[in-house]
């Protein structure tokens, strides 16, 4: 191996972020559909010729797909592995989960990057597509019990060889679409990230030479590593657990545990999921790759200087169950994986505040709340509007929880109520705050939203939702209290009503008139509440976050002092 | 005939003050510390040190951070805001971010608290149907209350007010009769654009500017008169044009950056008649290094920005991409052994370790101190007597040449590769998302410590020369005095193409062409022209990223000719194909929004009146003293910048000193004193 100076290693760390970052931008402006545009809910990197290994990943993806796109990769390199004829300008394409992780909707690319004839690594592009098919427009599925009937699979395939594409998949891709163009325009953008990338790396390798960039490439592995074991030597040696619950799979209205044992000794940690709940027959499933990259998400939010790659989760043993939720086989629905995976950094956090409370911040609201509303509009035409919907952040060592934040597995924003009532026949009575959602807390969580969205169209409409948390709320860490539970509701002829299953339900009538309300939980608290500032407990009661009997209830009376 | 303008930039150290007597083409220009917290006391003695005499000043144009620091230290007015039922937490909720992605810390804590938003029953739906007429009596409860809480501006809100404004209207009315001060805004006067939350943030921010801004703006003009002023006072906004101090006043947000919009401004006019409309500028403060992207002589405009996490400010402005590369830096190796520069930063207080004001850890400042590029016997800026180069070593040795096993100069020059390697990646980042190849562009540095960098930047990123104009330090005051007068308008149209009301699209246009030029028209300056600059922002039916679509509108002695569809369709076909390269089949085009900004063009001034009067460049060389460059100690001469005649020609290694600048000339450069009295620095040809 070439030894490296640490001056040319900085640099080069910083001219290879550079090129996924550019890679994440091009993407961005030329995506067709908002979830890439807006949401950013797409992912670059450059990853290990041999290993697939994550070596750099672009900074302004999505969260999850830092850990995840290493498997995309791998699947590659184990197809290509067997008949042994990788070539310069081929492209792979699939969006198999139990392959790649995550979720169907997500396309994955793979383009691997040759030197001198040489293969030299990977280069991939993940985009969330609008639509791949399946039983529901956008394959959220709430009754799905296979992959099937959430959406077409594709396992990895070439999309180009040697540089020429193949439009026989292209044809078949956008004839399993409801939104042919929308796909089409992402797909378009992916292959221009990928071509960017390989330019990018031409020139990289032109002006340092492939030696020392690969010599750059194992020294930054070997410095995450080395980073990551000098927090854990940090933190004290010992086992903690922790376990929170999944409401139910929309199928059987069952609570599944999912559940973690922490452990550091030295400069490793294992994090074991044993005692989490079998495959279950619904979407909350996930396949194994979407694990072990979950848990290295959480990792990062612990530690968010840590660097985008492999070395991070060498010092550290994830350990899936078997049979479990969290390592389903093919054909297993997985759907809603981001509800099980918001609730898997949840009880990692929860474990780790017992090992190192100032590390770690209480449970944010956990759970993205899928929510469509669909019908018809007079002359005929279809109308679909999806979102996901906000909660609050837990509270933190140095304050209270943000309020209406995004979940941690994302980094989206929400679209302007005025972008969705121009588009759809509703009209939002409620965009608020929700008070009393926040958990209890020296520094209290953030609060949770009341959203209430009335239907304008005279056919009416059908609602569908796929949350969580309505019956297992949010906790609190290092003493702090749990955050308000999610509550929906629709309103009918003859008054309001709540789903059977919580937080999932599939269509919901609702006439001209009629409206659902969503009521989002807050963040856990951080810290024991008897030990909140009665000046912060005032404050909060004069705004309005809490009411002076919830206020008395949980802090005492001190506050009533203050408010005279 | 009073013939002097004056440009005044109020940065947060230094005013600079730039002052051209239109008569004889002359300029000065003066520096002195900036006042605080009232910025009226460095501005006036800033004028006084090079004008007696006001009454011969025909125009005083000034930048000035007033809005932007009372935004970014959070010290507006106590404001209130009247809403729509239902939404009072918009402004709180913002659009479900957070302010970092990794970490899951840090809060938000808005500009108006809960308890000073109050809701009202009134609803406009999106196509601009009045469900819920306004309350106007629960309107005036909430305004008397406001008051009664000591409410010093207020923010009237309403949802889908961009789509029919009479509900908004009718309450500001009601309002504003009861309200004791001008300081009322309204949501569809300030941005009359779809997007609740981006339209009440600007709304709620310029409230919370306006009794601030608009008293400082008017103690200001006061003084001016009571000097014997009687010329027009202008303000700069961030969009890089100038604006009446009574729309300032009413208009305060769009002040937001008003003084580094100044600067990109000037760096444009020097760099286009020097020969070089392809141009980045960088300006290196203590904190940050901003860069910005002049091609073809035009700056980049975005429509809007972040102030801070949560402060949205919509309205068009220059576009500036900052990185936390400035010269207080702080350098650091991580525990994985990787050398790091920033984000976090000393500042100018206490600033590098070199000041001894008590920071111990080392800055990029430090490391240009300890390799001798900047004079530690002349300290820039006047409060040091000398640079503890001593204790910067120090903190080098211990903080980067220890753990990495460098000598203390290695050190350094890690320090600034380091440094250097991410300006280069800001400026390579600005320059290709927009499509630019940075190797035809100059780079031209400003603010203090830009011009120690430029070798290292043409080397790293490939650019083709630097130019270093004669008075760096001030260029923002300069860019008042050149600056156009500009006003924009947006309204939200929010149609299908082949649906689209044209009529209703003229009576908008026709609206703002008329307003921009009454705007004009008040004005006392003279302009060389008049110029409407009309945009669409437009899209697929589908996509929620909109491509600018520049149209071209016919309009005659203020009269818009009604453009039509066919000719708005063909634009934006031009317009997307040149963006993505290919036009989308069947697709459905649909216009969002309208923008029109109303330009006087005002008179340039010529530079070569900068230029130095004669001048001989042994009598300009001041010695020589031993700097690093790359592994070597060099011999390298100091000369005095100003005093160096038109054409000379000064050989890498050297350094160009003037009072607020240091010019470094890094060995294989030369650098050239052009007929404007810029420094060009080169590659020497092999």
């Amino acid at each position: 191996m070439t030894d490296i100076d640490p001056i040319t290693l900085a640099v080069l760390a910083g001219r290879m972020e550079q090129i996924a970052d550019e890679m994440d931008a091009t993407l961005f402006r030329a995506a067709f559909n908002p979830i890439i545009a807006e949401a950013h809910d797409a992912s670059h990197g450059l990853y290990h010729a041999a290993s697939g290994d994550t070596l750099v990943q672009g900074k302004s993806g999505l969260p999850i797909f830092v850990g995840v796109m290493s498997f995309a990769v791998k699947a590659v390199i184990n197809k290509v592995a067997e008949a042994g004829d990788l070539a310069d300008g081929d492209i792979f394409i699939f969006n198999d989960a139990h392959l790649g992780g995550t979720h169907l909707s997500d396309m994955r690319l793979v383009r691997p990057y040759f030197r001198d004839g040489q293969l030299f690594c990977y280069l991939a592009s993940v985009g969330h597509w609008h639509d791949v098919g399946g039983a529901v427009p956008g394959n959220y599925n709430p009754a799905a019990t296979d992959a099937f009937a959430e959406a077409f699979v594709l396992p990895p395939v070439r999309l180009a060889r040697k540089g020429e594409i193949n439009q026989d998949i292209i044809d078949i891709l956008m004839r399993n679409t409801r939104l042919p163009q929308s796909a089409q325009g992402d797909l378009n953008g992916q292959l221009g990230a990928l071509d960017l990338g390989v330019r990018r790396m031409d020139e990289l390798l032109d002006e340092y030479g492939a030696d020392t960039v690969r010599a750059a490439l194992d020294a930054l592995g070997g410095r995450a590593e080395q980073l990551m074991r000098a927090e854990l030597t940090d933190l004290p040696d010992g086992r903690w657990e922790a376990t929170d619950y999944l409401d139910n799979d929309g199928i059987t209205d069952a609570p599944l545990p999912i559940k973690v044992a922490l452990e550091i000794r030295g400069d490793r940690m294992v994090l074991d999921f044993e005692g989490t709940a079998p495959r279950c027959a619904g979407p909350v499933n996930i396949a194994y790759p979407t694990a072990v990259a979950t848990a290295y998400v959480a990792i990062k939010h612990i530690f968010p200087a840590l660097p985008a790659n492999a070395g991070v989760m060498r010092p550290i043993d994830v350990k899936i169950p078997e049979g479990s939720l969290l390592s389903a086989e093919f054909p297993a629905p997985v759907g809603g994986y981001t509800e099980t995976i918001l609730r898997m950094i949840d009880v990692i956090f929860s474990a780790m505040a017992q090992a190192a409370p100032d590390r770690v911040v209480a449970n944010a609201y956990g759970t993205i709340n899928a929510l469509s509303i669909a019908g018809k509009r007079k002359n005929g035409q279809p109308w679909v509007m999806f979102s996901f919907y906000g909660g609050g952040h837990g509270g933190t060592p140095e304050g209270d929880g943000l309020n209406h934040g995004n979940a941690p597995i994302s980094t989206a924003t929400i679209p302007p109520m005025e972008i969705l009532e121009a588009a759809y026949p509703v009209m939002f009575r409620q965009w608020a705050l929700r008070p009393d959602s926040a958990g209890a807390g020296a520094h209290r969580g953030g609060l949770g939203a009341t959203y209430e969205i009335e239907v304008l169209e005279d056919n009416g409409a059908e609602a569908f939702l796929f949350g969580e948390r309505g019956r297992f709320a949010p906790q609190g860490v290092a003493g702090g209290g749990a955050s308000a539970m999610n509550v929906f509701s629709y309103e009918q002829a003859d008054g309001w009503h709540h789903p059977p299953m919580a937080s999932k339900m599939r269509g919901i009538k609702l006439a001209q008139g009629q409206a659902v309300r969503l009521e989002t939980p807050g963040g856990g608290g951080y810290g024991a509440p008897g030990t909140r500032d009665p000046a912060a407990v005032a404050r909060d009661v004069a705004l309005g976050f809490l009411s002076p009997e919830k206020a008395t209830e949980t802090y005492g009376p001190a506050w009533q002092e203050i408010a005279q | 005939m009073s013939s002097t303008m004056i440009g005044v930039d109020v940065g947060g150290t230094f005013t600079d003050v730039f002052v051209l007597d239109e008569a004889t083409g002359q300029a000065r220009v003066a520096k002195v510390p900036t006042t605080r917290p009232d910025q009226s006391g460095g501005f006036l003695d800033g004028i006084g040190q090079q004008v007696s005499d006001l009454s011969s000043v025909a125009v005083v144009v000034h930048g000035t951070t007033a809005g932007t620091n009372a935004l970014l230290e959070r010290k507006g007015a106590k404001i209130g805001v009247i809403t729509t039922e239902g939404l009072r937490d918009v402004l709180e909720m913002r659009r479900r971010d957070r302010p970092r992605t990794w970490g899951l810390r840090g809060d938000f804590l808005p500009i108006v608290p809960r308890d000073l938003r109050l809701e009202v029953p009134e609803r406009t739906l999106a196509d601009g149907t009045i469900r819920t007429a306004v309350d106007l009596d629960a309107v005036r409860n909430a305004a008397q209350a406001l008051l009664d809480k000591g409410c010093l501006a207020v923010a009237i809100l309403f949802a889908n007010s961009y789509a029919n404004p009479e509900n908004e209207a009718k309450a500001v009315a009601a309002v504003r009769e009861i309200w004791p001060n001008p300081h009322v805004s309204a949501s569809s006067e300030i941005l009359p654009e779809i997007r609740e939350y981006e339209r009440f943030s600007t709304t709620a921010l310029n409230a919370y500017l306006q009794p601030e801004v608009s008293g400082y703006l008017n103690r200001l003009e006061n003084a001016l008169k009571g000097d014997g002023f009687d010329g027009e006072f202008m303000i700069v906004q961030s969009n890089g044009g100038v604006m009446a101090v009574d729309t300032a006043c009413r208009l305060p947000v769009r002040t937001a950056l008003s003084g580094p919009a100044a600067g990109v401004i000037a760096a444009g006019y020097i760099a286009q008649t020097a020969g070089f409309p392809d141009v980045i500028t960088g300006d290196m403060g203590g904190t940050s290094f901003d860069v910005s992207l002049i091609a073809g002589g035009q700056s980049m405009l975005s429509p809007q920005t972040s102030i801070d996490f949560g402060m949205v400010v919509r309205t068009p402005m220059i576009e500036i991409t900052t990185i936390g590369a400035g010269g207080g830096s702080i350098a650091w190796v991580d525990k994985g052994g990787l050398l790091n520069i920033g984000p976090e930063s000393a500042g100018s207080n206490p600033g590098p370790v070199a000041y001894g004001l008590g920071n111990t850890r080392p800055t990029v400042t430090d490391a240009n101190v300890v390799l001798g590029r900047i004079d530690p016997d002349n300290p820039i800026g006047g409060k040091l007597e000398r640079l503890d180069v001593e204790a910067a070593s120090r903190a080098i040795d211990d903080h980067v040449g220890g753990p990495l096993g460098l000598s203390t100069t290695e050190a350094a020059e890690a320090i600034l590769t380091v440094a250097n390697s991410r300006m280069a990646g800001a400026i390579r980042l600005v320059s290709i998302e927009r499509g630019y190849d940075p190797k035809r562009f100059a780079f031209m540095p400003f603010g203090g410590g830009g011009a120690l960098h430029t070798g290292a930047l043409i080397d790293d990123v490939g650019l083709a020369r630097a130019i270093v104009p004669r008075y760096p330090g001030v260029t923002s005051a300069m860019g008042c005095v050149i600056a156009d007068m500009r006003q924009d308008f947006v309204q939200t149209i929010n149609a299908m193409v082949d649906q689209l009301d044209e009529g209703a699209l003229a009576a908008f246009l026709q609206d703002h062409v008329k307003r921009g030029h009454a705007l004009l028209d008040a004005a006392r300056t003279k302009f060389d022209a008049r110029d409407v600059v009309v945009e669409l922002d437009m899209a697929y039916l589908g996509q929620t990223h909109t491509v600018a679509v520049p149209l071209e509108v016919t309009i005659t002695d203020g009269t818009v000719t009604p453009p039509t569809r066919a000719q708005i369709a063909a634009a934006f076909d031009a317009a997307y194909d040149a963006t993505y390269g290919r036009l989308l089949k069947n697709g459905v085009r649909r216009v969002m929004n309208l923008r029109t900004a109303v330009i006087g063009r005002r008179p340039k001034f010529d530079l070569t009146t900068l230029a130095p009067q004669g001048g001989d460049v042994e009598a300009a060389r001041k010695g020589s003293r031993r700097v690093h460059f790359g592994k070597a100690w060099h011999d390298t001469a100091i000369y005095d910048r100003l005093a160096l005649p038109v054409g000379a020609e000064i050989a890498g290694p050297a350094i160009l000193e003037q009072p607020d600048t240091t010019v470094l000339v890094d060995p294989g450069l030369k650098a050239t004193v052009d007929q404007y009295g810029n420094t060009i620095i080169e590659r020497v040809e092999a």
